[in-house]
């Protein structure tokens, strides 16, 4: 019966719209809707991103808020890039790093939404808009910063608009300030440089990442902590800077200085718990996964500074003009409205927009996480489990001391085809 | 009833005999049909296509399709300028045959005297089949498990350092048992072994029993008999079986990865990194220079032994 009404329904509505103005269409009419109607009772949008913030939790809150299913496409950066630019049809929202933008955007596989039917896009915190803190204080741009690839011309522009337009290439959802991360009982004394990553004292026991662009960076922070060179931008070097930093490293690697590289997360979490390495580049969740398995490990802040980085959603360009448009804005204004925001603050990320995920926090939660006092009471996990006691604070300290002490942002550089090459031979030598 | 299906040539008429020639010949072909097909659709044309993509230019994002050697270019910068120092492609590929020929060399050995131990010492057919089963057991899961299992075994902390020290062999820990090419070699064996050991196995199982009786009445050592019976007879399983192990190490980059602590380039791994920075002409020219020096090897073996001969 219910099918039924629905199916006249919609036929008045279609002829209402003169879809099927020729009375002999009228029934063709209703059954070329038909399916639409289905489509309509499950909005479903295809997800694809890196894990950081795909979450079952997520995604169901979503759906029991606004009714959109979210199916994940997991994948790592890399191979989400790839998928962006080979197959633009096998996915609907896309959540990726504002770096990844410089190789897609030329490509026009993505199709940037507007800010005006973004209800927060005011409140997005300045670090994204402006490049500076909500109390004025400039922030490091070295890289693909954020603020240099946010706007565009036009819907279908395939070039960066240096002042704020309507069209935003990537709403900005998570970012988070990197450091190295190091086993404190196996080193037993304060680090305090990025120079330390190199230092021989640690010879087989360090690591970096093995994702060309973001490895060099970090390198490029211990060259410049030792004092050899100071680079103009770290994430935009010259064929001679790349040269002399992979020289750096292969004196390392050749010397034995590193026990082993990491690819993804997993990985660097196994490195640091067992103990094959003390110190190397890490992320923040994962330093926090070791410390739940009872191992200290400590996401060390570094007089230089932090390196960067943050993502955010766009849609695929063969979504504009259907409805799943309307469902993507639907669910990012969703996304940014503080229930997922207070999730992502919980995991030691931070929010775009402060002020909504501030009010889906505790006091003492949101004094933990972004304003760096100790905790009132225990710290949970969003799964429940304990992850810190009372009176912890945060590694680093508030978010002001940390993202106020970024330097340089994950970058894909002009010179990025001779930085693989040259990572290559690093690899091989 | 055998007379009514016999068609030899003097019983029926030159024109009907061409003509069941000519149905003949189209039946084979319509049988071989359905696999030439896939073969042309999922093997030759993706083939051309990589070949051709090599001979591309490309940037950040796209390929473009004008014809440019930048792929190879790229691929063999710095090899006449550094000369006497080796490139990266050339150190890339000389560790890579490295690799591939310590693991061919030990699944071999390995592999040959499971497959001698299965033929000729055990003597029932079922038990036979059981430890050929048993074989494949390690197969259930899947290679990465296989791979990552032997991490906490020679860590720094792993099992085996743990009993050295207790022991007292050593009074710290030996760091070459991980990350390093032991342990790529050591896992490769591990996954790789049974690919020598079934073919080999294949065919020593239909090595006349008789002619090992003949050699051992006429008087011939257990060594006489397997250098100059056993052996030469296994040799097409011995083929096949290499080319399984060196087609795979070839191209493998998942183990030489998480074994060797992503420190060992192989050529495998360039042709990933270069997929990953979206640079596809330059993998494609990466996987047709791959794809040439197997070929070479494979054929220098072939030339060796006539598989199909043998067969």
């Amino acid at each position: 019966m219910t099918d039924r009404s629905k199916t006249t329904s919609i036929s008045r509505r279609s002829l209402l719209k003169g879809a099927a103005g020729v009375a002999g269409l009228a029934g063709s009419g209703t059954l070329l809707s038909a399916p639409y109607v289905h489509a309509a009772d499950a909005k479903v949008l295809r997800y694809l991103g890196t894990a950081v913030n795909e979450g079952d939790e997520i995604s169901k809150k979503c759906l029991a808020d606004t009714g959109i299913k979210i199916e994940y496409i997991t994948a790592t950066t890399d191979d989400v890039t790839k998928r962006v630019i080979t197959q633009p049809n096998s996915f609907d929202v896309l959540d990726t790093e504002y770096f990844s933008l410089k190789k897609l955007v030329p490509s026009g596989n993505i199709f940037p939404l507007d800010a005006r039917k973004i209800k927060e896009f005011d409140n997005i915190t300045p670090v994204f808009t402006k490049g500076e803190l909500p109390n004025g204080k400039k922030i490091g741009g070295q890289g693909t910063a954020p603020w240099k690839v946010l706007y565009l011309d036009g819907a279908n522009s395939k070039t960066f608009s240096a002042t704020p337009t309507e069209w935003v290439t990537l709403i900005p959802t998570v970012y988070n300030a990197d450091t190295l991360g190091i086993r404190p009982d196996l080193i037993k004394r304060p680090i305090n440089s990025w120079a330390e990553l190199l230092n021989p004292e640690f010879k087989g026991k360090a690591s970096i990442l093995n994702i060309p662009s973001i490895g060099i960076m970090d390198a490029a922070l211990v060259v410049e902590a030792t004092g050899q060179y100071k680079y103009a931008d770290k994430g935009n070097m010259t064929k001679a800077e790349i040269d002399l930093t992979m020289k750096v490293l292969t004196e390392a690697k050749k010397a034995g200085q590193f026990r082993a590289f990491w690819k993804d997360f997993n990985e660097s979490v196994n490195l640091m718990a067992s103990g094959e390495t003390v110190i190397q580049s890490m992320w923040s969740p994962a330093v926090t996964k070791v410390r739940s398995m009872g191992i200290p490990c400590v996401f060390q802040p570094l007089k230089e500074g932090y390196r960067s980085w943050a993502s955010g959603f766009c849609v695929s360009k063969a979504v504009g003009g259907s409805p799943k448009l309307d469902w993507a804005y639907e669910f990012v204004n969703w996304y940014l409205s503080g229930w997922a925001g207070a999730y992502l603050n919980r995991q030691g990320y931070y929010s775009a927009v402060l002020s909504t995920a501030k009010a889906n926090m505790t006091e003492d939660e949101w004094g933990y996480w972004m304003e760096g006092k100790p905790a009132k009471n225990d710290i949970k996990a969003p799964d429940g489990t304990l992850m810190e006691k009372a009176g912890a604070v945060r590694d680093g300290g508030s978010y002001e001391d940390r993202m106020g002490n970024v330097v340089c942002w994950n970058a894909v550089m002009d010179e990025n085809d001779y930085m693989v090459r040259k990572w290559n031979e690093f690899i091989a030598a | 009833m055998a007379v009514t299906i016999d068609n030899s040539p003097d019983t029926v008429a030159p024109a009907e005999s061409t003509f069941r020639k000519l149905t003949q010949r189209s039946i084979a072909w319509l049988q071989a049909g359905p696999m030439m097909l896939v073969f042309a659709l999922f093997f030759l044309l993706p083939l051309v296509l990589v070949v051709v993509v090599s001979a591309w230019d490309y940037n950040e994002y796209e390929m473009i399709p004008a014809f440019s050697f930048r792929g190879y270019t790229d691929t063999f910068e710095g090899c006449v300028a550094n000369l006497p120092e080796l490139c990266t492609i050339l150190k890339t590929y000389l560790k890579t045959l490295k690799l591939c020929l310590l693991t061919w060399g030990l699944t071999l050995m390995i592999g040959f005297w499971v497959a001698y131990f299965l033929a000729f010492h055990v003597r029932s057919k079922t038990w036979q089949i059981v430890l050929s089963l048993l074989c494949t057991i390690p197969f259930w899961t899947s290679n990465v498990i296989r791979m990552i299992a032997w991490i906490p075994l020679l860590g720094r902390n792993g099992l085996v350092n743990q009993g050295l020290q207790g022991v007292g062999i050593v009074n710290k820990p030996i760091e070459w048992l991980l990350f390093s090419e032991f342990s790529v070699v050591l896992a490769l064996v591990h996954l790789f072994t049974f690919f020598m050991v079934v073919p080999i196995f294949n065919s020593m199982i239909r090595i006349d029993k008789r002619l090992i009786e003949a050699a051992y009445d006429a008087g011939a050592s257990g060594w006489q008999t397997l250098v100059n019976i056993v052996i030469p007879l296994s040799k097409p399983g011995i083929v096949i079986g290499s080319i399984f192990v060196i087609t795979i190490v070839m191209g493998d980059f998942v183990t030489v990865g998480v074994m060797g602590g992503q420190q060992i380039a192989s050529a495998g791994k360039i042709i990933e990194s270069r997929l990953s920075a979206l640079q596809f002409p330059a993998a494609a020219a990466n996987a047709v220079i791959l794809l040439g020096i197997t070929i070479i090897i494979i054929s220098a073996l072939t030339r060796i032994v006539d598989v199909r001969k043998e067969l």
